[in-house]
């Protein structure tokens, strides 16, 4: 509750300070709001644009948020969507399948290839206390040049820099749903994002092994006193959580695009913490904090065209509200003081402040 | 007669619960008034509102007289009011000087004037009999020094109403006796003293009035000289409280623990445990007496699994146990009343009922195929909360952090005996509770022993360990110095043999 409200208002005073933003550049802010959400939403392949968009945001998302509870900053999401990706290409463009198990093994491929490249700072971490911010940033790059040789060396396509295109039977897209929403590259990878919404939420919340692993978060010398094997649950955390990103990768690479592009790092990778962060790690809150992000980049491309608004805006914004989100202590402070001056009292630590001291 | 302080029917409510009701306390200049009470009886949130930390719902403050609104601990500084919390705020890293200066930083010009801070603060020291080293860092020094920069931080400020939550918590006991004489040096410099305790000695010790609240309600005050410890600690808990443990004599059974010969290495990578031999046996109570850092915690930890056994073995039940998983040692029977409740006892996030079942999470009834059973969870975490009276806002949803120390304490305790352990580890199990609390957990350990269970007792306080324990196994320097039946022994003797004087008459 506390943190919807945190994430909203971080959310309004991004809007805002964009606003000051447009206003500054000369353009009007409702102006270039209106054009911003029309560009978003305006019509029914436009949503279907925008979902698309949020779709590896959701994924990405999950992962950094589900790593977070376990006390794991997975900041290796890009490289585990590109491993992901890679695998599931990889599956589309050698195997000759049926669809539907030619989809399921293209899925599989990404999972396996999201969480083996998790895997190994897991690893790391529980064997000899490498620090998971340096590892996965590390493995981000050599997934990087992983995919700058595998791809032109196995896969190229009509140029150097990119892969052969996916057949339409190994695509993600359906003709059902591309029609539905008027020619939208909207495709089935949001149905498999709000079912890992679904599951992760459930395995947080409802079962032994998300309890376990948030105890590992929360206190992992408690954990340990109570048996609980703290260091295979910070390998099964890191599985799971490239896994989330792996199948962004899927999604990314297989749905919304059709081909692999080399020399490139997935923004969505990194986007995925802003994302985890504004949703409070929690798989609803990176649901919709994925949607918004999705209005916003896909929005922008509009609004740049109808008046003189630089794309960029649309990064500016999210940066802002990020940077509220992220400093939402303050926020808290406030919003705590302004409550408190009504029912007339104003705690300096606010009702859960560090406590259990006697 | 003069007040220096003046709290006047203060109200504090928290979410779930009021933590101050109606409450008044006045300070006379010039003297050491005590504030006691249970843990959680609200002693630390009635400073606080005095403190500028929380603003009171009702009640008038005054100071020197005058009616003041403390809106901030900035304003209680102002007010000369300084405060040493129950946990320091000091910086590990900085020197004892800089620590001091923070926040209100002499300047020389533009820049900092260190020196001329450390020269005042050395003055200060030798004024006080503080004796504390303006340019040691804090990280080097002992608990007890960093609370003396905590005195002197409130000095530099020029406080004059000194209030202190628990300072004697973390102390040994020469470090508790150099308190009252800085507390008495204080006193005869006009300053006024509050200090929170539950430890009745150090209110007939030190203080000249004391006042009692609990539950949050004001009991009255007294003048200490004219009141006994007993009487005290009826005003606290609301009966009477019985000081001596009552027990039978032991009937010890089988063996349940066997360590034999262990060798255990502690942080420092050397042997803090060596060669060390004992056995518990069903109804029976062992104490282990040490002065800490002896090899108390790796005897523990090497037992609960959480340190590895360099040689030697162990076994429970006669089952040997040296090597297993931890998990496998709890599921076997022994349950672990951990020394630090806030590093291992609890996930302090969680909520207290997710907290009672951290070491069964897993098994029937309160999970079944991997998923959790809520309503088992619950009412299996109110059972123990109503049984071990933990007192909390929310009741089982509470988080476990919001929590007073004692009321966590309890918790854990209760925990671990609804487990019902063959074998029941407690490590300074009454370490900051109220001698009500202290009373109740000691009946309860006793009534484990009478089950036939056994009862390894590690502890810090003498008295405890010569009253629970049936035997008692002298550590010093990671040997054992020797075992001894309670009954037949006295302080003196224990208290040689901690100092690593061995003796004759080892059974
Ligand atoms: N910041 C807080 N938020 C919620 N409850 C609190 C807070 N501080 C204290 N309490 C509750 O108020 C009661 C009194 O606590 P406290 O004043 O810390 O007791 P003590 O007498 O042990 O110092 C306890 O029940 C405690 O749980
Ligand atoms: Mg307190």
């Amino acid at each position: 509750m506390r943190n919807t409200i945190v994430s909203l208002i971080s959310i309004i005073l991004g809007l805002i300070a964009g606003g000051l933003l447009m206003l500054f550049i000369g353009a009007s802010p409702v102006e270039g709001y209106t054009y911003l959400f029309q560009g978003a939403l305006k019509n029914i392949s436009r949503i279907g644009d925008t979902l698309a968009t949020a779709t590896p945001l959701i994924f990405t998302g999950l992962a950094v948020a589900f790593a977070f509870r376990t006390g794991l900053f997975n900041i290796g999401a890009a490289g585990q969507m590109l491993i992901g990706g890679l695998a599931a290409t990889a599956v589309a463009l050698t195997m000759d399948l049926s669809r539907p198990i030619l989809i399921l093994v293209m899925v599989l491929a990404g999972i396996i290839g999201g969480s083996l490249w998790a895997f190994i700072p897991g690893l790391l971490k529980a064997r000899f206390n490498v620090h998971e911010v340096v590892s996965t940033i590390m493995m981000n790059w050599i997934a990087y040049w992983v995919v700058y040789y595998i791809v032109p060396a196995n896969f190229k396509g009509g140029t150097e820099t990119e892969s052969k295109l996916i057949s339409e039977t190994a695509s993600l897209k359906m003709p059902l749903l591309t029609e539905m929403f008027q020619g939208s590259y909207i495709n089935m990878g949001i149905f498999f994002a709000v079912l890992a919404v679904i599951v992760i939420a459930f395995i947080i919340n409802k079962t032994t092994l998300g309890y376990e692993l948030k105890a590992v978060g929360f206190n992992r010398h408690a954990a340990e006193y109570a048996g609980m094997r703290v260091n295979r649950n910070i390998i099964l955390s890191m599985l799971i959580s490239g896994a989330l990103a792996g199948l962004g990768g899927v999604a990314l690479y297989t749905g919304n695009a059709s081909s692999m592009q080399i020399g490139i790092l997935p923004s969505q990778g990194y986007d995925g913490i802003a994302v985890a962060l504004l949703g409070a790690n929690s798989p609803i809150g990176v649901f919709f904090a994925a949607v918004l992000f999705g209005i916003l980049y896909s929005g922008t491309g509009f609004m740049n065209a109808m008046i003189e608004i630089p794309p960029e805006l649309a990064n500016t914004i999210i940066a802002i509200i990020i940077y509220f989100a992220a400093t939402s202590v303050l926020i808290q402070r406030v919003f705590n003081k302004f409550r408190n001056t009504k029912t007339n009292s104003n705690d300096v630590a606010g009702p859960v402040g560090k406590k259990g001291e006697s | 007669m003069s007040y220096v302080v003046e709290m006047l029917n203060i109200r504090k409510e928290f979410p779930g619960i009021v933590a101050n009701d109606n409450i008044t306390l006045t300070l006379k200049k010039g003297e050491i008034h005590a504030l006691l009470g249970e843990n959680g009886a609200g002693k630390s949130t009635l400073m606080g509102v005095l403190f500028g930390m929380y603003q009171p719902e009702k009640g008038i403050i005054k100071i020197r007289e005058k009616e003041v609104r403390i809106t901030n601990p900035n304003v209680a500084n102002q007010l000369g009011i300084g405060m040493v919390h129950q946990h320091f705020k000091l910086v590990e890293n900085f020197t004892v000087t800089e620590n001091i200066i923070l926040g209100s930083e002499p300047l020389k010009g533009m820049v900092l004037d260190i020196d001329k801070a450390a020269k005042r603060i050395a003055e200060l020291s030798k004024h006080y009999g503080l004796n504390v080293d303006p340019h040691a860092k804090i990280e080097d020094i002992s608990v007890g020094m960093q609370q003396r920069v905590e005195i002197m931080k409130m000095l530099y400020r020029e406080a004059e109403v000194l209030i202190f939550d628990e300072p004697t918590a973390v102390l040994t006991p020469q470090e508790i006796d150099e308190l009252m004489k800085i507390m008495r040096n204080l006193i005869k410099e006009n300053k006024s003293i509050i200090i929170i305790t539950h430890k009745l000695k150090e209110i007939k010790a030190v203080a000249d009035r004391c006042t009692v609240i609990r539950r949050g309600k004001g009991i009255g005050t007294v003048n200490v000289k004219e009141t006994s410890e007993a009487a005290l600690a009826e005003m606290m808990v609301g009966r009477h409280v019985n000081f001596k443990v009552d027990k039978k004599a032991s009937t010890p059974g089988d063996v349940v623990l066997q360590i034999d010969s262990i060798s255990v290495k502690n942080n420092r990578k050397v042997m803090g445990l060596k060669n060390f031999s004992i056995e518990v046996r069903r109804g029976e109570i062992v104490g282990i007496a040490g002065v800490e850092g002896n090899g108390q915690s790796e005897l523990v930890e090497a037992i609960t699994g959480l340190r590895k056994v360099e040689s030697g073995e162990i076994s429970l039940n006669g089952k040997e146990i040296t090597n297993i998983p931890i998990r496998q040692r709890i599921d076997s029977g022994i349950g672990h009343i951990p020394e630090d409740r806030h590093k291992r006892g609890l996930v302090l996030d969680y909520t207290l009922e997710n907290n009672m079942v951290l070491e069964i999470y897993n098994k029937k009834p309160f999970a079944k195929f991997g998923l959790l059973n809520g309503s088992a969870i619950k009412s299996y975490a109110k059972k123990i909360l109503e049984n071990f009276d933990v007192r909390s806002g929310e009741g089982g949803v509470s988080i476990a952090r919001t929590l007073s120390g004692g009321n966590q304490q309890k918790a854990i305790i209760g925990r671990e005996m609804e487990l019902d352990p063959d074998l029941l580890i407690a490590v300074q199990p009454t370490r900051g509770l109220d001698v009500g609390s202290i009373e109740y957990i000691h009946k309860r350990l006793i009534e484990h022993r009478d089950r036939g269970k056994a009862v390894l007792l590690i502890s810090l306080e003498l008295d405890e360990v010569l009253q629970l324990s049936d035997r008692i196994a002298i550590v010093n320097n990671g040997d054992l110095i020797g075992t001894v039946n309670a009954s037949e022994t006295n302080e003196n003797e224990v208290g040689l043999m901690m100092a690593g004087v061995n003796k004759e008459r080892s059974v």
